[in-house]
Order: C-alpha cells, then structure tokens, then sequence
C-alpha cells in the first residue's frame, strides 16, 4: 500500500472520493468530484434540491456505481463492492424502517445480518436504544411511533451496527422546526461521542452552520466551496456560495464584491461617507433590527443589521450615510 | 358520507341501485331458498329441510366431482402462486425495454375469452398427444391463476417500494436474506390474498374445464351442467349453494388480507386494479 491514509493533520483519512462522476441516461448529474473526509469529522453537503446531494451518498453506500471515479473507504477501494459488503450505514430520509418488525427488532435486523454472538448483540441494542432514549418504546411498532421517534430508531439501527461512517439524508427533513432544533443538537452530540464520522445531507443552510466540522455547498452538480463554517460563511468563494449561506449584500463595480449586512453601518451624518441611500424598510427581529436602504444614484439597495445597543431612532425615508471597512469586502467569482 | 348526501338529493339513484342489486342477488337467492324446500318442485314452497344437503353427501358421483375439484385446485393454486409470485419480482427488476411487452403478455390470459382459452388448450394439448385427464385440467388452471397472482403480488411489491430493501441491504442483508426477511413478509398478504383468487377462479371455472377435461376429471362445474340437462334437482341446488358460500368466503378473506397493512386511506380500493 503505497496509499498514505494520513491527511498531515495527524488524523486519518476515512473516505477518499477520486474525480468521482455521475450521468444518469447521459446526463451529468455529478460532475468530477474529488473530496476527502476524516476520521470523525461531521461533514455537510448543502446544496438546493436536485444539486446531486442524495446521488453522492448514495454513490458512497453503494446504491448508485459512479460513472467514472473511485471511492475509497479506510484506504480500502470499494468501488465495486455491494452495500451489505460495505462498513457504513446510511440513515434515509423517510427511515425505512420494517413495518412488520418491533423497534428493538428493528435494531437488531443489522447485527442478526452479520451474524453479531447473541450476548453482544444484546449490548449493543441497549447501549444504542439508550443513546437514542428509546427504553420505553422498545416493544413498539413503527407505525406506533411519532416522526421524531421514527427517526430515532432509524439512527439507533444504524449505529448499533458500530458504523466507520454514517450517511444521512436529510434525516430531520420530514419533522416540524421545534423537533428539529432539538434533534440537530441531539445528533451532533451523539456524533461527539461515538466519534464516527457523520456525511450529512441538507439544503437547509442554518442546519448545516450549526452542526458540521465542514460544509460543502454544491450548485447543479458542482462543488462551489469547501470549508469550515466560518470559512464559508466569512471567505465566501463564489456568488452562489456568498448568496445560500446568510443574507449579504452584491456589489457589482470594477470587480465583485461582497459585504455582510452587519459589517454595513449606518450613519445619519453624511458627509465622509462610503454611498448615501433612502432608509426603504425597517424590520424589527427582537435581538437585532434590518434597515433596508436604497443608495442614491445607483439600482441596487443594501441590508444593514443592526444589534440592540443601537438605540438611535432611524424612519422610512430618512437620507442616511452607508458606510463599511475596506478589509469587509470579500472579493468573489461569478 | 358523500353518497348518502348524493341519493338524499337524486332519490332515483337509490332506486337504480335498488334494482340494480336486486337484478343481481334475486336468483343467487332463489337457488339458496330452494336448496331448503322440502319439495321436489322448484314452483312452490312446502317447509324447510336440511335433506338435499344430506343425500347430496350420499352421492357418490358428486363426492368423485368434489374430490377431483379439490384436487386440481388445490395443485393449481401451489403452482401458480409461485409461479406468478417469481414473475412478479422477476419483472420489477426488469430494466430493458422489454419489459412492456412481458407484462402485457402476462395479461391476455385475463383478457382473451374463455371459450379461445379452452379451444386452443384443447388443441394445444391433441397436438402433444397429452390424454385429457386431471393434469390438463390442472395445466389449464395454472395458465390463467398465473395472471392474477402476478397482479395482486405485483401491484404489493409496487406499494411496497424499494426503500425496505435497500435498508435492509444497507443493514448487511444479501439479496436472499433481503428477500425472506424483508420482502417476503411485505408482500405475504398478498400472496396468500393471491392464492385464494387462483383457487376461487379454479373451483368455479367450467368454460376452460369443459374443453380439457377428460371421462376421469369431472369437476363440481362440469357435473352441474351435466345434470342440470336431465333437469333442475334440490340437490344441484344445494351443491350450489354451498359453492357460492365457499367463494364468498374465500373472497372474503382475500380482501380482507389485501386491506391489512395498507394506511386507512387506501382501504376500500377493489382487490385487482381493473
Ligand atoms: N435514478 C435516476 N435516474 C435518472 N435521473 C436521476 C436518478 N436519480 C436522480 N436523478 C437526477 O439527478 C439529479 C440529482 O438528484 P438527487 O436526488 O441527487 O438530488 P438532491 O440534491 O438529493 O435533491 P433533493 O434535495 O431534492 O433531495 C436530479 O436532477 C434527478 O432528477
Ligand atoms: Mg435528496
């Protein structure tokens, strides 16, 4: 093996996708993609629907055969190899659990399939009926249970099998906000201390800020950006990527810029000012307040957050300076 | 709900209806009535009596009829409910273009009329110079169950989707391990609900029967006929009452077997989708 699976970080290499492509019928619809994941790393493909999110986990599974690529798993090419030969498990979106079997029978389906000793299966199904706080419905069938705790049997049954990577697709999807709030915190903290890598899939932009190590934003098949959510939130690489993650503001000049509606301030003097603008909209939000300010001379409005120290009394109409640091602009590609 | 609002407002479509089930139900019900008339006369009425239904049990023809009923139905629907299961998942994991053309194959038995079933059997079977006997009966049998197991299971496998399988799949589970553990007791219900149709359609066939049966194969159907020609007897009634029981309850059952497990909203969709 000539194969490094060290990634120079100290960590180790847990999936390798090698320009990995995807046509359905002639069709792209994953263009060449080449992405690594570390051990225990909660990673994120975001993107709007249709983008190829599901297609890549499935890739990865071994539901789907790349059109061209490799896909290693722990060094190891599994390519070719069907999903039952595979050591991952992928949570789906709609669960997927067995009608016609009880929730603890549900958890054992993976151990039984590889043939786990009796005794150690037993641990397992209660250490991962514990994790998942399902002590008291462990003789339930599925249709018996809420969506939220569909869903938490769909992740017991996967992580009892000790998983190296778990793939879920958009495994919150399905629930009302107020489940899914706790249920992101929940999954992040059952992800800390398995410490199995997680390959998450969402279009929703807020979830993946709030849970990834690192987050790919994918656009019509193609990777716009990789990186940390602070990297992409901050650092911006694309159009698309400044405009799906957060508000922000466009400038097009000389070249394209943008700059974060809380980096723009807002001043009722005018004079040494950046640009001038009409005050268009103000949206009061509880812990911060939006001013909507149309710049004179120019087709283009700019959004500016303001926190709650800021007391001063602003109203529709109002002429007022735009003003931002030069190191605030973040230069994009289209 | 909505009916009930529906004939509040057109009285003449309860009345339809009315005389609709009444066109229906009356002479299945005079063949029932009469089965319990103590006269030989199917004219009039004088006192009930359970007396058909004993020298029926008496009648040594009709109890070889029976048997050879029950023989040949009960092979016909093992077979054919295996056979038609196989093809229904065989045909799922069908990709190409042929596969149109397969399941419209599979179809015609369905369609084309008994009578053009039973000739070419009969043909079919002198070319091979096979004696008519118990098994062309039973082959007959199987070739038209066979498409009616297939769409009951496969309209099953269709509900189930693909998403169980691929769980299980994804669980460790190989293809057979998939297939007796996940996709087996999905679709069981309808297997069984499929069983029953192919043994209703067997007992109760006599078109397809009456061409390839032979002097020794006699079923219940082909010996109604033949004694119905010396004319109407309390005991061909009674014989048939008990075979309508017996399909109704049959029946029955299949619904009631293909109506478990789906959602509420799907219940009271019909037992085959035409
Ligand atoms: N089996 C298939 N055959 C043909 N086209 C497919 C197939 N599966 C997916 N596609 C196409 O591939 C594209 C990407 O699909 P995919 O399911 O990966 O999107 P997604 O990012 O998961 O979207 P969503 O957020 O809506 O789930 C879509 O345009 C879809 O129509
Ligand atoms: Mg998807």
């Amino acid at each position: 093996m000539t194969l490094s699976t060290d990634n120079g970080k100290g960590l180790m290499l847990m999936i390798r996708l090698e320009n990995v492509e995807k046509h359905f019928a002639g069709q792209p619809v994953v263009h060449p993609l080449s992405l690594t994941i570390d051990e225990g790393e909660f990673l994120t493909l975001l993107g709007p629907s249709g983008c190829g999110k599901t297609t890549i986990l499935r890739m990865i599974a071994g539901f789907e055969q790349p059109t061209t690529g490799i896909i290693r798993l722990d060094g190891e090419d599994v390519t070719q190899l069907p999903p039952n030969k595979r050591n991952l498990n992928l949570v789906f979106q709609h669960y997927a659990l067995f009608p016609h079997m009880t929730v603890e029978q549900n958890i054992q389906f993976g151990l039984k399939m590889k043939k786990v000793p009796a005794k150690e299966q037993r641990e397992r199904i209660d250490e991962a009926i514990r994790l998942t706080q399902l002590t008291a419905l462990a003789k339930r069938y599925p249709h018996q249970l809420s969506g939220g705790q569909q869903q938490r049997v769909a992740i017991a049954r996967a992580i009892a099998n000790k998983p190296k990577v778990l793939l879920l697709d958009e495994p919150l999807g399905a629930l009302d906000l107020q489940l899914r709030k706790n249920l992101q915190a929940e999954l992040k903290q059952l992800q800390r201390s398995l410490g199995i890598t997680f390959v998450y899939v969402t279009h929703d932009q807020e979830e993946a800020m709030m849970m990834s190590d690192r987050i790919v934003i994918m656009n019509t098949g193609k990777v716009e950006q990789i990186g940390s959510p602070r990297d992409v939130y901050e650092r911006p690489e694309t159009l698309f990527a400044a405009t799906f993650i957060g508000e922000n503001n466009i400038f097009h000049e000389e070249r394209l810029f943008t700059v974060r509606p809380e980096k723009v301030r807002v001043t009722p003097e005018l004079a040494d000012t950046r640009k001038t603008g009409i005050i268009q909209d103000i949206v009061y939000l509880g812990n911060v307040h939006k001013l909507v300010i149309h710049l004179e001379n120019e087709p283009t409005s700019v959004t500016s957050v303001l926190d709650f120290t800021d007391q001063r009394d602003w109203s529709i109409g109002q002429k007022v300076g735009v003003h931002w640091n030069l190191q605030d602009e973040v230069t994009v590609g289209r | 709900m909505k009916t009930a609002q529906a004939s509040k407002r057109h009285p003449w479509l309860s009345i339809h209806s009315f005389l609709l089930m009444a066109f229906i139900y009356i002479p299945v019900l005079l063949i029932i009535v009469f089965s319990f008339n103590d006269s030989r006369m199917s004219t009039s009425w004088s006192g009930f009596t359970w007396k058909w239904y004993s020298t029926l049990f008496d009648n040594r023809t009709v109890m070889e009829a029976l048997s050879n009923s029950l023989t040949i139905a009960f092979t016909s629907t093992i077979i054919s409910t295996v056979l038609g299961t196989m093809a229904a998942l065989a045909i799922r994991k069908m990709q190409n273009r042929g596969k149109q053309g397969v399941i419209g194959l599979l179809y015609m038995p369905i369609v084309v009329p008994d009578i053009i079933m039973g000739l070419s059997l009969l043909i079919l079977f002198s070319q091979l110079k096979m004696d008519l006997g118990k098994m062309t009966v039973i082959i007959a049998h199987i070739t038209f169950s066979i498409s009616y197991v297939y769409v009951i299971v496969s309209s099953r496998l269709a509900n189930m989707g693909k998403q169980l399988e691929e769980a299980a799949n994804d669980l460790g589970a190989s293809s057979w391990q998939t297939f007796r553990f996940v996709t087996l007791p999905s679709i069981w219900p309808g297997v069984i609900a499929g069983a029953l149709i192919a043994f209703t359609l067997s007992i109760d066939d006599f078109m397809i029967s009456f061409f390839v049966s032979g002097p020794n194969s006699t079923t219940l159907p082909i010996y109604i006929y033949g004694s119905v020609k010396r004319g109407i007897s309390p005991e061909i009634n009674a014989l048939c009452t008990i075979m309508i029981v017996v399909s109704v309850m049959l029946i029955i059952l299949a619904q009631w077997l293909l109506g478990r497990g789906k959602s509420d909203k799907e219940k009271g969709g019909s037992l085959l989708p035409f």
